[in-house]
């Protein structure tokens, strides 16, 4: 099991009070609210934290993509990837992911990403999605295309870094007389790729399928979906005539630790309802812009009315496996026995994501250590983490004993299945896996 | 209410017409919500007239066919009804998008056109006077902002909506992004070509439209020739459906000017 460090980079400045004003923190949010002098502060403060995530031992940090928003800091991954590629020295770097509908030239992916495996040695992990809905406002590009652009986009760019140059493109969408990638990525055939997704069966089959093999990343899904999202997709490889490994099963999951429950609860909650319900605050049609879902989805969505949002309280979330917040060892305690390794190899990795939306720097760099040493020791020798990195609860297992991953869920949303979409559960919180 | 619903493949689409009355064809095309009922103006329009009421191939009662991309495809797949039903003379009637498809028709061919009658149809963009952004407006505000009159809004979010209902509603959306949302409500080479429009033309405009700003209706005309811009007063988006007896009325009065 692997451990990598998400940072979600909030403008953490924010004047929390826009939404008397403002229907979202994202797009139509003016920009007027972000103040460059803070932000610089917070940029630093954010690169620091994820550079002390390589020196406490994290497998690896993650950085993302989103546009015009107070949620978080990052259109550009690859200039945060880029800052931390010569200032980290062990921990990989995952781009979770580059939203490849957006572009017009998806060479710029295959550019940006084997440069920077190229000037990391092969600490690269690329991961590729279609951004939020909110991003085909920004950007301008039209949500019917958003699946045919990603996959032809995702073709191109597995081809500019695999095949030898330089060849002809023809697609539908991006047609080039020379493909001729310069550099070469670092690791052969190419980097790993990663895919996060919310659980839709498409996507799944997609990752999964043997000429792909690539890390499915479920986010925010609650404990017993996740089961069911792994099992998935091992069946689906399966299906193919393989086994999946260990490195092909990833999920993301917000966590926090303190000493005990109750400090963890009382020093989180306002930063786990701020994020809910001020710096992911969206209306339906900004989150799901048409084409966005397929029909069918959408109207499982309409159905299951999934999108009115409801004013958070933390202690619901965290009652229903959406965040959680952990004293170290509690759940080992709890449960009394360690988890055989086989069982841990059947296991997903995981990962930590942050979103400190108030939170301090000190306090953010006491709780990454908290959480690193209470948890990885465990973690890699395959036993049981206790609650200790926000929630490694055996609680789950026991819940669910014929569930070979209910062990290591970590927090997860309410509400999720296939192709539903609320604006929680939507949200772009992602760490984990495998490699 | 005499007319009959059908379908006919056309450009390989399986496509839902309504039509009825008799007389000169008069081809309705319709705006983002689609055309899934005979309306009130449609009743009217066909004692006069046989009227022609397609779905746009991506709305309601018609397929989603791989062809369709662009507002492009539409232009050519409308010469194709035209010349699949063996039209001439035909007085084309579009409402909003619909009104768009119809000026993309016309340049490129409106030898089988007696008359063009466009109410409110985005296509152009003038800069500095931005259209809504209809994509981010909830269901109740687009009906809201759809009528100035709002008792028609009320009216028209009384209707419950089942699950069919909705399922059409969320199709007409897709395809409306599909045609519409880059570039957004236009067409970057329409403009320059639509002094090839010989055909009579009327340009309709309710005064309090929300979506597309009225300002557009007399640079249109500017653009076709000898076109000719009216609004109507205390109307949003939809006169057909707000002023529905001014709006039969001045199509009826436009159709016999061009015969005169």
């Amino acid at each position: 099991m692997k451990f990598y460090f998400m940072h979600l980079m909030p403008y953490a400045d924010l004047d929390l009070d826009y939404d008397k004003d403002h229907n979202s923190a994202w797009i139509t949010l003016p920009n007027s609210y972000y103040d460059p002098k803070k932000g610089h502060v917070l940029y630093n403060r954010y690169l620091d934290e994820l550079e002390y995530a390589d020196q406490l031992g994290f497998d690896g940090v993650c950085v993302n993509e989103h546009h015009q928003n107070a949620y978080g800091l990052m259109p550009i991954p690859a200039v945060t990837a880029g800052a931390l590629s010569r200032r980290t020295k062990n921990v990989k770097i995952a781009v979770l992911g580059r939203a490849l509908p957006l572009l017009n030239n998806p060479l710029v992916v295959a550019e940006e990403f084997t440069m920077l495996d190229n000037i990391t040695g092969g600490r690269l992990i690329a991961g590729f999605v279609r951004g939020i809905g909110a991003e085909y406002h920004a950007w301008g590009v039209n949500p019917a295309e958003s699946h045919g652009r990603f996959h032809e986009a995702h073709d191109l760019i597995v081809r500019a870094w695999t095949e030898p140059g330089p060849f002809h493109f023809e697609g539908k969408y991006y047609d080039f007389e020379y493909v001729n990638t310069w550099p070469r990525p670092y690791q052969q055939p190419r980097p790993p790729i990663w895919i996060p997704s919310q659980g839709s069966s498409e996507t799944i089959d997609w990752a999964a399928d043997p000429r792909r093999k690539y890390t499915y990343l479920q986010t925010f899904t609650p404990v017993s979906m996740l089961a069911k999202y792994m099992q998935m997709y091992k069946d689906v490889a399966e299906g193919y005539g393989y086994e999946a490994t260990e490195d092909q099963l990833g999920w993301a999951v917000p966590l926090y630790v303190a000493e005990t429950d109750e400090i963890a609860q009382r020093e989180a909650k306002p930063h786990i309802e701020n994020f809910l319900n001020k710096f992911l605050r969206m209306p339906k049609e900004m989150l799901l812009p048409p084409g966005y879902l397929s029909l069918k989805s959408m109207m499982g969505v309409m159905k299951a009315k999934m999108l009115d949002r409801r004013q958070a309280d933390h202690r619901q979330r965290h009652g229903k496996g959406h965040v959680h917040l952990r004293q170290p060892g509690h759940g080992a305690r709890e449960a009394g026995a360690v988890p055989k390794r086989d069982r841990l190899r059947q296991s997903a990795d995981a990962a930590a994501v942050r979103h400190p939306a108030r939170r301090t720097d000190p306090q953010e760099h006491g709780n990454l250590r908290q959480g690193s040493d209470a948890v990885f020791p465990a973690g890699r020798e395959g036993r049981d983490c206790g609650g200790g990195l926000g929630g490694f609860s055996p609680a789950p297992l026991r819940r669910h004993p014929g569930s070979r991953f209910g062990r290591w869920c970590l927090a997860t949303p309410p509400q999720a299945s296939p192709g539903s979409t609320s604006s929680e559960n939507r949200c772009p919180l992602i760490a984990a896996s495998a490699q | 209410m005499s007319f009959r619903e059908f379908t006919e493949t056309i450009a390989g689409c399986n496509t839902r017409f309504m039509r009825g009355g008799s007389g000169q064809p008069l081809l309705f095309l319709h705006g983002a919500n689609g055309a899934a009922t005979w309306l009130p103006f449609m009743e009217a329009l066909s004692e006069r007239y046989d009227l022609i009421v397609p779905e746009h191939p991506g709305f309601g009662g018609s397929d989603m066919p791989e062809w369709l991309d662009n507002i492009n495809d539409l232009a050519f797949f409308y010469l194709d009804v035209i010349d699949h039903f063996g039209l001439s003379g035909v007085h084309l009637v579009g409402q909003s998008i619909g009104g768009w498809i119809a000026m993309e028709l016309a340049v490129r061919n409106d030898t089988s056109l007696a008359s063009l009658i466009l109410a409110a149809p985005p296509g152009i963009r003038i800069p500095g006077l931005r259209k809504a952004d209809i994509f981010l407006w909830s269901p109740e505000e687009t009906v809201r902002n759809l009528f100035h009159d709002q008792s028609f809004a009320e009216h028209a979010l009384a209707q419950p909506v089942d699950e069919a209902q909705q399922m059409v509603i969320l199709k007409n959306r897709l395809t409306t992004a599909k045609l519409a949302w880059q570039p957004r409500l236009y067409d970057p080479d329409l403009e320059k070509w639509l002094h090839r429009i010989a055909t009579p033309t009327l340009i309709l405009w309710g005064e309090q439209d929300k979506v597309i700003q009225p300002q557009y209706g007399p640079a249109l005309a500017g653009l076709i020739p000898g076109a000719i811009s009216e609004t109507f007063a205390d109307c949003g988006h939809l006169p057909h459906v707000e002023k529905a007896d001014d709006y039969v009325a001045r199509v009826t009065r436009f159709i016999e000017e061009v015969a005169r």
